[in-house]
């Protein structure tokens, strides 16, 4: 998928990096960016002149410029007064739906390894009940922590029926590099919304992030065709965790199989293979 | 006549002093204040980068949980509730579910009304109401009030 770009990368990347100038982000929306490079907001780029090299005029009311609000995602640091990029990937900008703020910029990056994020929904496995809370395998490099009253309707002479093995569908409210990622089952208001112990039978499988994301889009046509087949449940995880049940075993393990090679195979590929299916 | 002596600014800023000012001399000595602690704070001359790490906000991408083809009722419900929610539309086919049709419930409610009102109702207007049961009911006459005479 990403061969011929390669070469376009290869040859404006070593281009921008020779000449030593920030390239601005307009300009590289939706094209392979590395990390290192730098990149340019909007507001800036009338500061960097065509001979720009670095300069910056100086200013003496430097609090008149417009300050427009950038919130900078997953894959971009900020560097002085510019985006840093931190990972390998393709350069996205969303605008800003409704009031104040610069809109969104992030880096679309393949990845295996999840890292946990605050307000993610991840499928865990119950490894070890402790006293008041569960320890739960999220794929990170801790377990995170359930407590029991984080279930709807739970409370103290009340406990969830939660045992060591199962599947929980949760979502985090502490994740951070310095501690112990913590997952609820409930939302803001207490209510479950769906999350909770997933039910008995089907089957965990693992893959990239980047395919759960491209699945979970609003318009992804491998979900509705998916769905035409026969009767299923999916449930995905944003830690790269699938969970599928169907009627029988052998249409659960196709939809596996399924799922796990659309990342690789192109449309027509695909559109065979579905109708293959529809067939027997 | 004197002109009135000059006092100092900290003697303005004092409790006693501020009691007896009106309003808009008020809020201008708070608008100085205001100022000169604002100049005060140190502020970074850069441009405002807040930093998420989550995809949640950067795509809209929709709800973990689907069933397709009645395997699971329940996940189907919360899809479209979940998803409706995200794109913020609203659900138009709940007005065909009505177990109680718009006219009974019209029919329903005006009696009720009287029902209601009767328990609500001094001795002297419960007599008007039991002597139109059998048709329409009819709300007691309006509480006579004292006239004021005109001169």
């Amino acid at each position: 998928m990403l061969a011929p770009a390669m070469a376009e990368v290869v040859a404006v990347a070593a281009e921008s990096l020779a000449g030593s100038r920030a390239r601005a982000a307009r300009t590289v929306l939706n094209q392979v960016v590395l990390p290192g490079e730098e990149l340019l907001l909007p507001e800036q780029e009338d500061a960097e002149g065509p001979g720009g090299g670095g300069e910056r005029p100086l200013r003496l009311n430097a609090g008149a410029r417009s300050r427009v609000r950038v919130v900078c995602g997953p894959g971009l640091r900020r560097c002085g007064d510019r985006l840093l990029v931190t990972k390998c990937g393709r350069l996205r900008h969303k605008e800003p739906g409704s009031g104040s703020g610069g809109g969104v910029y992030w880096v679309d990056s393949q990845q295996k390894r999840y890292v946990p994020v605050k307000g993610d929904h991840v499928i865990g496995i119950v490894t070890a009940k402790s006293g008041d809370i569960f320890k739960v395998d999220v794929g990170g490099s801790e377990p995170a922590s359930l407590s029991y009253l984080a279930f709807e309707g739970a409370t103290k002479r009340n406990r969830p029926n939660v045992q060591v093995g199962d599947l929980i569908y949760g979502q985090f409210v502490v994740a951070n590099k310095d501690m112990e990622p913590e997952m609820v089952c409930i939302d803001s208001c207490g209510r479950a919304n769906g999350m909770g112990v997933i039910g008995h039978d089907g089957l965990l499988f693992k893959v990239t992030l980047g395919l759960i994301r491209k699945l979970l889009a609003p318009d992804c046509e491998i979900i509705q065709e998916v769905g035409k087949l026969y009767p299923l449940e999916i449930v995905f995880g944003m830690n790269g965790r699938i969970w599928v049940k169907a009627k029988t075993i052998q249409q659960t393990l196709i939809l596996a199989n399924i799922l796990e090679a659309c990342e690789h195979m192109t449309t027509d590929q695909r559109k065979q293979i579905f109708s293959r299916l529809a067939e027997s | 006549m004197a002109q009135k002596t000059k006092l100092s600014k900290n003697l303005m800023r004092m409790k006693f002093m501020q009691r007896g000012l009106d309003s808009e001399t008020k809020k201008q000595l708070e608008g100085e204040e205001k100022k000169i602690i604002g100049e005060e704070h140190w502020y970074l001359d850069l441009p405002a980068l807040t930093k998420r790490q989550s995809f949640l906000l950067c795509e809209d991408l929709l709800y973990g949980r689907m069933s397709f083809r009645g395997f699971n009722p329940e996940v189907e419900k919360l899809m479209l509730q979940m998803n409706a929610k995200n794109k913020a539309e609203v659900f138009e086919d709940k007005t065909e579910e009505v177990d109680v049709s718009d006219e009974e419930m019209a029919r329903r409610y005006e009696t009720l009304v009287g029902t209601i009102g009767k328990k609500f109702a001094k001795k002297r207007d419960r007599v008007s109401y039991e002597e139109h049961e059998n048709g329409d009911v009819k709300l007691p006459k309006e509480k006579e009030m004292f006239l004021k005479p005109r001169d």
